[in-house]
């Protein structure tokens, strides 16, 4: 911390300590940019001006041959986002997100009260449960999935064992929801449990002492205190499920299409990079409204 | 949650409810991955039917040159990107945690977008930015830049930044001032108060952000799947062109060596954390 090193009972002149104070801010300001100045270079090179390529191509034209010629700018490729076979992919990854987020939901809200009324030390050793498989490989978590689910695997063969015959999960809107649940589910775990974790349990005590019944109690003290997790999971579920692209691609087919296969499709397939451009752009707007709704509702961490 | 009187602990069949629950969603995390890792060892080929032990597929990925350059290929690239991810990261979290100025709020938010736009988006950037420097390098220079291990480097760079200054900014957050201004008071100069005091401190932050870096490099398909030329393959991006075709023993040996590698890197970050203290 810098100080200006002037014994307190001689204070210095006030102009002049103003003007060392003003000197001392304007070397720590100068300081800071300098520290700053690489990884902010890097970020504007490869971050933003790459963010303003994709936003110019998306008014671009698409050549006959799949080139992109950057003449004749126009909104074609934005006009597109309201042909019916599009606006079926994004309500469709609207939706599994949706469901994702609250199957997600549903499940971790007792998951995550059960870790945070267990004795401390308990309470770690579960969590680093929950963390080890999220941590791990994603593609192969996913794949796990597919091996399971395929028609001669074990979910499948279990089921013939009960005598209701071959399961056909595999290339399913079931799996696809399932893959994604498996996939983000620990990101609505970590902050509905530090949410109850905050909890103080007095509040509840107070209501079950002036007669609330368990469930009232629950539903006029914990659930409303809890919100802020249950807001902060569900964004941080969502964002995610909408933009997947490895879930739907090795768990779903041709009728699960999402949006990130479908982006990526004009990219490597297609050869349209223009509309490939602005749906890849709608989709970061999407996002970064969500993320403002969850900053705005209290939410602090990413 | 602090306290635990008999009249909040859940009692009876809601009690077993929440128990039933918490094991239920634990058999879900881990049955997949352990189905996975068993199956890695059976004999048989086709994948659902088990037949004996065998391991003949991990023989196979160990003599597969494919396999083996893939894994070369991540491992260059997550190291590389992870060491300059590393530095820019906490350069920028020092810079945003203790330090003024101008242009640091627009800095602020440069920093977060990153993390919040999806790879696939990400993945079109890039692609769009390598397309563009070629051409222009092309033009000016006459020279061909080629689509491989440099840029695949360069993009898990530029969207680890951001995941290794979150997390050291944390750490830096939850530190004690008063320690580096008693430094200072004691006559430590920057240097020496940066290196004596700030620095120690921050030392559990900056390993678990270049933990996360290494594992979101080695994790990425989409990004590298983009930005990747012709023999330039990472190994999840040549395991996600094989699963695409369907499931094989060899993919279940490699996909659970990933798996272990993976589950090693954290729990060698968690007891890390533990033993230097929490991050």
């Amino acid at each position: 911390m810098t100080r200006t090193l002037v014994p307190e009972d001689q204070p210095a002149p006030p102009e002049a300590s103003q003007e060392l104070e003003r000197r001392a801010a304007d070397a720590r300001s100068r300081r800071g940019l300098w520290i700053a100045s690489a990884p902010a270079a890097y970020l504007v090179l490869l971050f933003a001006l790459p963010l303003l390529i994709v936003f110019v191509y998306s008014f671009a034209t698409r050549g006959t041959t799949g080139q992109t010629i950057l003449a004749d700018w126009n909104i074609t490729a934005y006009a597109r986002l309201f042909n019916p076979l599009v606006r079926e992919i994004v309500l469709r990854s609207v939706g599994y997100a949706a469901v994702t987020t609250v199957i997600s939901l549903v499940v971790s809200y007792p998951f995550a009260y059960y870790i945070a009324t267990r004795p401390a030390r308990m309470r770690n050793v579960l969590l680093v449960l929950v963390m080890i498989p999220f941590w791990s490989n994603f593609l192969v978590r996913t794949y796990a999935w597919r091996v399971l689910l395929s028609s001669s695997g074990p979910v499948s063969q279990l089921t013939q064992l009960l005598g209701m015959g071959q399961t056909r999960l595999l290339f399913t809107t079931t799996a696809v929801v399932l893959g994604l649940v498996y996939g983000y589910m620990p990101f609505m775990i970590l902050p509905l449990y530090a949410a109850i974790e905050r909890i103080d349990l007095g509040l509840v005590e107070a209501a079950r002492d002036l007669y609330a019944s368990g469930a009232r109690a629950f539903w006029r003290v914990t659930w409303p205190l809890s919100r802020p997790g249950v807001v902060a999971g569900s964004i941080l579920v969502f964002i995610p499920s909408l933009g997947a692209y490895v879930t739907p691609e090795i768990l779903g087919g041709s009728k699960t299409t999402m949006l990130g296969s479908y982006i990526v499709r004009q990219f490597l397939s297609a050869r349209d990079w223009p509309f490939g451009s602005a749906l890849s752009f709608v989709v970061t707007a999407l996002m970064l409204i969500a993320t403002l709704v969850y900053f705005r509702t209290g939410g602090r961490t990413l | 949650m602090t306290g635990t009187g008999s009249t909040v602990q859940p009692r009876g069949l809601a009690r077993r409810l929440l128990a039933a629950n918490a094991w239920l969603v634990y058999g879900f995390f881990y049955a997949p991955i352990l189905v996975l890792i068993a199956l890695s060892f059976n004999e048989n080929r086709l994948v659902g039917v088990w037949r004996g032990f065998t391991l003949d597929w991990y023989a196979q990925m160990a003599a597969n040159t494919a396999v083996l350059r893939a894994v070369r290929s991540s491992l260059i690239v997550a190291a590389a990107s992870t060491v300059v991810a590393t530095v820019l990261g906490t350069a920028a979290a020092l810079s945003l945690e203790r330090f003024r100025f101008r242009g640091r709020r627009a800095f602020d938010a440069l920093l977060y977008l990153p993390v919040i736009v999806p790879d696939v988006t990400m993945a079109v950037m890039l692609l769009l930015f390598f397309v563009r420097v070629a051409d222009a390098m092309f033009v000016v220079s006459g020279a061909q830049v080629r689509l491989g291990l440099t840029t695949i480097t360069l993009s898990h760079v530029a969207f680890n930044i951001s995941f290794v200054a979150i997390v050291v900014r944390a750490r830096l957050a939850g530190m004690d001032p008063t320690l580096e201004e008693a430094a200072a008071d004691l006559y430590a100069g920057r240097w020496q108060t940066f290196r004596r005091v700030t620095l120690p401190q921050m030392t559990p932050g900056v390993l678990g952000g270049a933990l996360l870096a290494l594992t979101l490099s080695l994790d990425d398909v989409v990004i590298t799947s983009f930005v990747s030329g012709p023999g330039s393959t990472t190994l999840p991006v040549y395991v996600f062109g094989l699963v695409r075709r369907g499931v094989t023993p060899l993919i279940n040996a490699v996909s659970t060596a990933m798996l272990v590698a993976s589950m090693a890197l954290v729990l060698a970050s968690v007891l890390l954390q533990r033993r230097r203290g929490p991050a």
